[in-house]
């Protein structure tokens, strides 16, 4: 089945989030659609799926323009849709979940989940997806909670897929797995639209691309083209995607945990048995996917976590029974993973986000008063060093793009002394020229003789920054292997298997 | 910009006062008789309506028959208003400052009666020399309520009880403490069977602003440098910086290391001095002796006020006044026309609902792009 989009435009108050938007999807093929975080690219799908109306445009189906109000009218245009977050029930079972919203009965008031069942026993069969119709949502690894939305889709007849970026919750294997599946699909004859930012993925299934930029078409490639430049085309200019990186030069040991165990506040074990040292001048990257307990690892060396046993040692002196405050003011730089919830303010200028830590020592504070003088200069100072984007300091951090707002965590965080810099997920969500920052940023940190513990999900990223790697997999590293360790061997510890 | 912020709560008030006039309107027997003639009920309806509002500025802000001998006599209502107003604005701060902070103090009450009972209890004890005495009154009204607001972010921080239904149940404990204590030979007034403690000495009482003959006193001036206060500790201190921090985002404020179980207990105990300093000048300036019903509402008005001065300092101080202006107001046209004071609440109620429904007010006036300010959050029972 093929899908055409004509002119699609949607604003969202003064952003013109798809502006006037062609796309023509052919029948049996993997089409992706790339672009960088914020591009529109999930506007537009949640267009195509009726999750938002357009303010203008068209779609046709098999050259028949349909118009699609809801996810109900897409499906029944043929078009399902799997989300980035996935829209299941954890405490339902599959066949709970498949027939939701959708419910048949056999006999009054009385569920029939047998027809669906059977259905999911079929489809799973023929691309060998492996799915328990009986097991509960909230037991399955998130691959096949993944599977568990296709074959929503497929069962509801959709002949057109669209994924959208479906690989950012998965192990490089559920990935490579994915990727087959998704080319076992196409040759069965249906459409897929991938959306994605990653270019590896897109050189690897994608027949057609599409590239999106500021909600505009900027240009289609063949999966031939380079990274390179699929990147330009995504960025609008020049990218150069290696990192350089001179050989590291460790020093002495800057960061020692020792037995670190973590639950949360029902018992649950988050973090088993940690023990590692972190030297000066070495990046130590935790690879993992995401939810093994990286999280509360990297918030327990600053304190923010409670039922914490073990002991942590920074530059030789313990630190385990430190507050946050004392934490970060023995030389802890902190970059939390949620920027947006716990690295800002965002009601708050950026001046003032820049001083939240610091608000009340000098020169920012005298006595209980702060001066707002000395705190508009600093702040003046940091947005010039870490090119910060902003019309002025006065405007609230809500206002800044992702990437600047990182700049803003960052440009507090490093403006203590710091002995250590622990990164959660850095560049997650922000764009190529942020990413290129802040990379260039950590590297540099490190090149000063300062320890760096990254937490990275992004196989790509700790490759490329780390010194050595740390892959973690339900609470427990298991094991630490040098930088050059090969993406397969990587992916194989972090789906637990152990070498 | 600054004038802009004001359109929405003009307006709110404009509506309310419309709304409530079509009430004062219609249930009026008189006006209802003339249903059959349209034109007639309606000029009767707008003159009722006009005498009710009329009666209402007489009682609050200035009464021309009032002025036959001096001009300045005129004034004694506006006296009343910032008699009604005064303790209103220092437990309206309670709340806002709470507000500001992230938390939600529906203790005011509470505290204002026992700010008052300190208040009280050092008034009538002790002889102390003049201003001396008004100090020690109103230091031991706000330490007694501070302590008794600080207690709930105190309990808040170290086992999570949430601040609601904490100052919930220390309103009623304070409520019946006070009836208790009023049993008691210790504060029931030599004499007396019914609930009322003496009367607190001359020396410990508030100066009246403008003669002897107004009841306006120096406990407005209190609340106006309270205000003041609020608004330097909110806009320019490290502490203020941290409740600030804390009430917008305790997640990243946390992070950041500032403790937000040391916030919660501090910004408590301010807030409960606050109301408790609202109950110390209802005493030393307007009541002098304390009786069981000594709180009134002014902690359940606070919160509303509160909300109304968008959790402000500034804000609320100007909402008080309203409330206070309605508040004496009420009384005349109560008894200066057949409108029931019942109407003023009414009045309150729906001003409130104007404002906390911005969206409407906006569809209503085809308003677009106006500042909403800063909005005031509180966090849900999981906060």
């Amino acid at each position: 089945m093929s899908l055409e989009l004509r002119g699609i435009t949607k604003r969202f108050g003064a952003l013109v989030a798809n502006d006037s938007i062609d796309l023509a999807v052919a029948d049996g093929e993997i089409h992706a659609i790339l672009g960088e975080n914020g591009a529109g690219k999930s506007t537009l799908m949640n267009i195509v799926y009726g999750l938002l109306s357009p303010d203008g445009g068209s779609i046709s189906v098999d050259g028949k323009e349909v118009r699609i109000d809801s996810p109900l009218d897409a499906l029944a245009a043929g078009i399902g849709m799997v989300h980035q977050h996935f829209m299941l029930i954890p405490v339902f079972t599959v066949a709970e979940n498949i027939v939701l919203g959708h419910e048949k009965t056999k006999g009054p008031g009385l569920l029939d989940l047998e027809s669906a069942r059977k259905e999911i026993l079929r489809v799973s069969a023929e691309f060998n997806f492996d799915i328990d119709p009986d097991a509960l949502v909230e037991d399955l690894p998130v691959g096949l909670q993944q599977r568990v939305e296709i074959i929503r889709a497929l069962i509801y007849d959709a002949k057109v897929l669209i994924l959208d970026e479906p690989t950012a919750v998965l192990t490089p294997q559920e990935t490579d797995e994915l990727l087959r599946n998704m080319k076992k699909l196409r040759d069965t004859g249906t459409s897929i639209v991938f959306i994605t930012h990653k270019l590896r993925e897109v050189k690897e299934t994608a027949d057609k691309i599409t590239i999106i930029r500021r909600g505009k078409v900027v240009g289609t490639a063949s999966p031939s083209a380079s990274q390179e430049e699929l990147a330009s085309l995504m960025v609008g200019r020049p990218v150069s995607l290696d990192v350089e990186k001179k050989a590291a030069n460790p020093g002495k040991v800057m960061l020692e945990v020792k037995n670190l165990h973590i639950s949360d506040h029902t018992g649950r074990t988050l973090v088993k048995d940690i023990s590692f040292q972190l030297h000066a001048g070495e990046i130590l990257a935790v690879a993992g996917v995401q939810g093994n307990g990286q999280s509360e690892l990297a918030e327990a060396i600053v304190g923010l976590q409670e039922h914490v046993t073990g002991s942590i040692y920074l530059d030789g002196k313990e630190i385990s029974k430190s507050s946050v405050r004392d934490a970060l003011h023995s030389g802890i730089a902190f970059v939390p993973e949620s920027r947006e919830e716990d690295g800002l303010i965002g009601s708050f200028s950026i001046e003032e986000n820049l001083i939240l830590d610091l608000h009340d020592l000098s020169p920012y504070a005298k006595g209980p008063v702060i001066s707002k003088s000395i705190v508009a200069a600093e702040a003046d100072k940091r947005i010039k060093e870490f090119d910060i984007r902003t019309q002025s300091a006065k405007d609230s951090a809500s206002s800044l793009s992702g990437g600047n707002k990182q700049k803003v965590v960052l440009a507090r965080e490093l403006s203590r002394p710091v002995k250590l810099v622990v990164a959660s997920q850095p560049t997650r969500g922000l764009d190529v020229g942020s990413i290129e920052f802040v990379h260039e940023r950590i590297i540099a940190e490190r090149d000063s003789g300062r320890a760096v513990l990254l937490f990275s999900t992004e196989l790509d990223e700790v490759s490329d920054l780390a010194d050595r790697i740390a892959v973690m997999y339900r609470g427990e590293f298991i094991a630490i292997v040098p930088a050059d360790t090969s993406r397969e061997a990587l992916g194989l510890l972090m789906a637990g298997v152990k070498p | 910009m600054k004038l802009k912020k004001l359109i929405l709560p003009a307006l709110s008030f404009a509506m309310a006062l419309f709304v409530s006039g079509l009430l004062v309107a219609f249930s009026d027997s008189k006006v209802l008789a003339l249903k059959s003639h349209p034109i007639s009920m309606l000029s009767k309806g707008l003159s009722t309506c006009g005498a009710a509002y009329w009666a209402l500025f007489r009682g609050s802000i200035f009464d021309p028959r009032l002025a036959s001998g001096h001009f300045w006599e005129g004034f004694y209502p506006f006296s009343e208003t910032l008699v009604a107003a005064s303790p209103l604005i220092l437990t309206g701060l309670s709340v806002a400052l709470a507000f500001r902070a992230g938390l939600f103090n529906i203790g005011a009450q509470g505290q204002f009666i026992a700010g008052a009972i300190g208040a009280s209890w050092v008034g009538f004890t002790f002889d102390l020399p003049i201003v001396i005495h008004s100090i020690a009154a109103i230091a031991a009204a706000m330490i007694f309520a501070g302590l008794y607001g600080g207690f709930v972010g105190f309990l808040k921080s170290r086992t999570g009880a949430h601040e609601v239904i904490v100052t919930i149940m220390l309103n009623y404990v304070a409520g019946y403490f006070l009836l208790w204590l009023l049993s008691t030979t210790a504060f029931l007034r030599p004499g007396r069977k019914d609930p009322l403690a003496p009367e607190v000495h001359n020396s410990a009482r508030l100066l009246h602003l403008f003669g002897p003959d107004l009841r306006a006193n120096l406990g407005f001036i209190v609340a106006l440098v309270a205000a003041a206060a609020v608004w330097w500790l909110l806009t320019r201190s490290t502490w203020g910086f941290r409740f600030r921090a804390v009430g917008a985002n305790a997640a990243a404020s946390r992070t950041a290391g500032i403790s937000v179980a040391r916030v919660s207990t501090t910004v408590m105990f301010l807030a409960g001095a606050l109301a408790g300093l609202g109950g110390a000048v209802q005493i030393l300036g307007t009541e002098y002796a304390m009786t069981s019903g000594v709180g009134g509402s002014f902690g359940f008005d606070a919160i509303t006020v509160a909300l109304l001065g968008r959790a402000t300092p500034i804000g609320t101080v100007f909402a008080a006044l309203l409330f206070g202006a309605l508040r004496a107001g009420g009384l005349t046209m109560q008894a200066s026309t057949d409108t029931p004071l019942d109407l003023v609440l009414v009045i309150q109620a729906l001003v409130v609902l104007f404002i906390a429904a911005p969206a409407l007010i906006k569809s209503l006036f085809r308003l677009k792009n106006v500042d909403e300010g800063e909005t005031i959050s509180s966090k849900g029972w999981n906060g």
